[in-house]
């Protein structure tokens, strides 16, 4: 298959490639990493996950017309003010979807499944009739796109480096808040034993209150950074949410640390065998290992905690 | 029902004929009307006065996207139509149903359109798993779908007249364009995964290996994939000279925004992006900047410059907002009732067995697309054109079929 190139053709093949990889890791961790507070560390099985990150995304659109519209001079930097709005937007609705839904069914885990399913239907169907049925498109400042061209081969996607940078701030921001804080402690805290963790004076509603909208605050520039690479659309979070919660399982729901070495892992062997196979069939052989680990190593698959 | 023969002239007035003028008397009472009863024998839905269509298209859930543009269109051509004066001095009233991205539900309300509402035709569908799904029903029931998209072929069905392009029209004059026009040597091709990408891309492997030129890659990802980086590596190894690509849906956006974010600039020689998924609507979601410089081949575009279009697209504009764009299959859905009410007219009977005996042979010479006329197999004959996308996300016409393409659904050698 390589006897047609030449060395050098091939060296920089192989580090775009990689590099394909690391951008493909970072999107998943991004994604995922919602989802891992939200269900790792609070049991939720949140369907409504890519719907979160859509609204995010809705929110950047929406940034980049009333730039675009009233202040065009500053459209190159409109961005930065769009993954903040978007994080509280989201997590404003997290917190909301949390105090109406999901805080009546902590006792009950497996319930969330489908009652944030029927969210995530009844927020396409928001989006349908509010932004209409038809993808919307969110234009980029210039500056996120083309490429840095390395050599005559090699040329690094700009908008793959910004969500590189964008995942590392994240994952070491939520490791701070989770690991090094009051806060975080708390939540690991509740997450044990509920009872206990009230008895010693931790508000445990506002806590869950705050943990489920970080998560979704998370879902939401997730959404937002990835106007640079998918498509915005009703649906479009659908395309997401398999693939977050095949990262999430798969690195032991209740790990942070785990939810990225299953990132990193996944998106490797995906985008090695993307390259030597077709595309599908790499999805088919991911999937495949994936379950063969899982079936060696069941404490991935849904060992969350649950609350008694 | 059968209805007595009508008046016949009256040689003498006897007690006979008393009973026979009673009972056509009678009988005009149950049919609607004696000129009812003539133009329509199987009880579909038509009065004196009016006749009821079904519309069937997704208008919910994913595929909502694509067909919002067609119920459009067809609701557009019927307005047309009844401001004309209808069809045989008929109002069109039309029954819109959900098919709501769901392949039994589109099989379900087909029925419902068809034995209960008893509609002279149905307008709709969009993919071809829609499609396939209300086939069955339509063949049951003996009903007439007028079926907007172009699709893969492999299929002609006397209750089905297929108003977009089936694809050796669409692929082999794109190929054959860019071979001539731009020395392409090497194609890479490239789809979703599913029917219609995967029979295009053969009919366009075959016609590439008959014109002797090199096919150096093959690949397909699953819809709604969203990371193409992988491909867009080996699309730069391979170098070809060609990128052919059927990408649908979500994954569109994704492969043109990661394309450009590459450094693959489509404004360049080469590559040349050669696509016959991307239309006008599609590059809404997409982007003009970020597909600018592709070429797509269809049979339809927004900006063709004739006068029908011109008149198509200011009626669209109008009943519809001016922000709207038109896409190849907006415009054939727009060709269904048109098609409709001209079989119609040439039958002069609703009846669907009468109207699929005058298909074939029907023209539109008002098509926004130019001229249009049914094949013997249900399908068009029509001209291919090939686009180049712009950053204001329309196509500009750079070339068009001299002659019309002859459809052909089940390609010799191509298969």
């Amino acid at each position: 298959m390589f006897s047609d190139y030449s060395t050098a053709e091939l060296l920089s093949i192989f580090a775009m490639q990689g590099f394909a990889g690391l951008i493909l890791f970072s999107v998943f961790v991004l994604m995922a990493l919602g989802l891992a507070i939200i269900f790792g560390q609070m049991g939720v099985i949140n369907m409504a996950h890519g719907e979160f990150m859509i609204l995010g995304a809705y929110v950047t659109y929406l940034i980049s017309n009333l730039f675009s519209e009233y202040m065009p001079a500053l459209f190159s930097m409109y961005f930065f003010l769009a993954m903040i709005v978007a994080f509280f937007v989201t997590g404003a609705l997290g917190a909301f979807v949390e105090w109406a839904m999901i805080r009546h069914l902590y006792k009950r885990p497996l319930d969330t499944l489908l009652a944030t399913w029927g969210l995530s239907l009844i927020l396409q169907q928001t989006y349908r009739t509010v932004f209409g049925a038809r993808e919307v498109g969110v234009s980029l400042p210039d500056w996120l796109m083309g490429s840095v061209p390395l050599t005559d081969i090699i040329e690094i996607p700009i908008n793959g480096l910004f969500v590189m940078g964008l995942t590392l701030i994240i994952s070491v921001a939520v490791y701070l808040l989770m690991y090094k804080s009051q806060f975080g402690g708390q939540v690991r805290a509740v997450v044990q034993n509920r009872p206990m963790a009230g008895a010693v004076g931790i508000n445990t509603e506002k806590t869950d209150r705050f943990t489920f909208a970080l998560g979704c605050g998370i879902a939401g520039i997730a959404g937002s950074a990835f106007t640079m690479v998918g498509s915005t659309g009703p649906t479009a979070g659908q395309l997401y949410i398999v693939d977050t919660f095949l990262v999430v399982v798969f690195g032991g729901a209740q790990s942070l640390l785990g939810t990225i070495a299953s990132a990193f892992t996944i998106s490797q062997a995906q985008s090695t065998m993307e390259f030597f196979l077709s595309g599908s069939m790499a999805k088919v052989l991911t999937l495949l290992v994936v379950v063969g680990i899982l079936m060696l190593r069941p404490q991935g698959l849904f060992a969350l905690k649950i609350r008694h | 029902m059968n209805t007595p023969p009508l008046i016949k002239p009256l040689k003498r007035f006897t007690r006979r004929s008393c009973i026979h003028l009673a009972a056509i008397f009678a009988t005009s009472l149950l049919t609607p009307a004696i000129a009812g009863a003539e133009v329509n024998t199987t009880g579909l839905a038509v009065t004196d006065k009016d006749v009821t269509v079904g519309i069937l298209h997704s208008v919910t859930g994913t595929m909502a996207i694509s067909e919002t543009g067609s119920v459009q269109a067809e609701k557009l051509a019927i307005k047309q139509i009844n401001e004309m004066g209808g069809v045989l001095g008929r109002q069109i009233k039309y029954i819109q149903e959900d098919g709501a991205s769901d392949w039994p539900t589109f099989a379900e309300k087909s029925k419902k359109l068809l034995v209960n509402d008893k509609v002279a035709a149905v307008f709709g569908c969009w993919t071809s798993a829609s499609r396939k799904a209300v086939l069955p029903v339509f063949e049951q029931y003996n009903g007439m779908l007028y079926y907007p998209t172009f699709y893969e072929g492999l299929e002609q069905s006397p209750n089905v007249i297929y108003t977009g392009q089936e694809a050796t029209q669409q692929i082999i004059a794109g190929i054959d364009w860019v071979v001539k026009e731009k020395g392409a040597k090497k194609f890479f091709l490239l789809g979703s995964d599913y029917i219609w990408p995967r029979t295009s891309n053969k009919i366009a492997r075959k016609h590439i290996e008959k014109l002797g030129l090199k096919v150096v890659g093959e690949e397909y990802y699953p819809l709604g994939h969203t990371q193409f980086n992988s491909v867009i590596n080996k699309i730069k190894l391979k170098k070809p000279d060609v990128i052919y690509a059927i990408v649908v849906g979500g994954s569109n956006v994704a492969f043109y925004k990661q394309l450009k974010a590459a450094g693959i600039d489509m404004t360049k020689e080469k590559p040349v992006l050669l696509t016959i998924s991307v239309t006008e609507d599609e590059i809404r979601g997409i982007g003009g900047e970020n597909i600018d410089g592709a070429y797509a081949a269809m049979k339809y575009f927004q900006s063709l410059p004739n006068d029908n279009n011109k008149a198509f697209v200011k009626a669209f504009k109008e009943m519809w907002g001016d922000d709207i764009v038109i896409g190849d299959v907006t415009q054939a859905a727009y060709l269904g009732p048109w098609l409709w009410k001209a079989a119609v007219e040439k039958a002069g009977s609703f009846d669907i067995d009468k109207i699929r005996a005058a298909s074939p042979g029907i023209e539109l010479t008002t098509a926004p697309e130019g001229y249009v006329r049914i094949h013997e197999n249900h399908h068009l004959w029509s001209k291919t054109r090939v686009g180049l996308a712009g950053k204001d996300g329309q196509y500009k016409v750079v070339y068009e079929t001299k002659e019309l393409m002859e459809p052909d659904p089940f390609p010799k050698g191509y298969q």
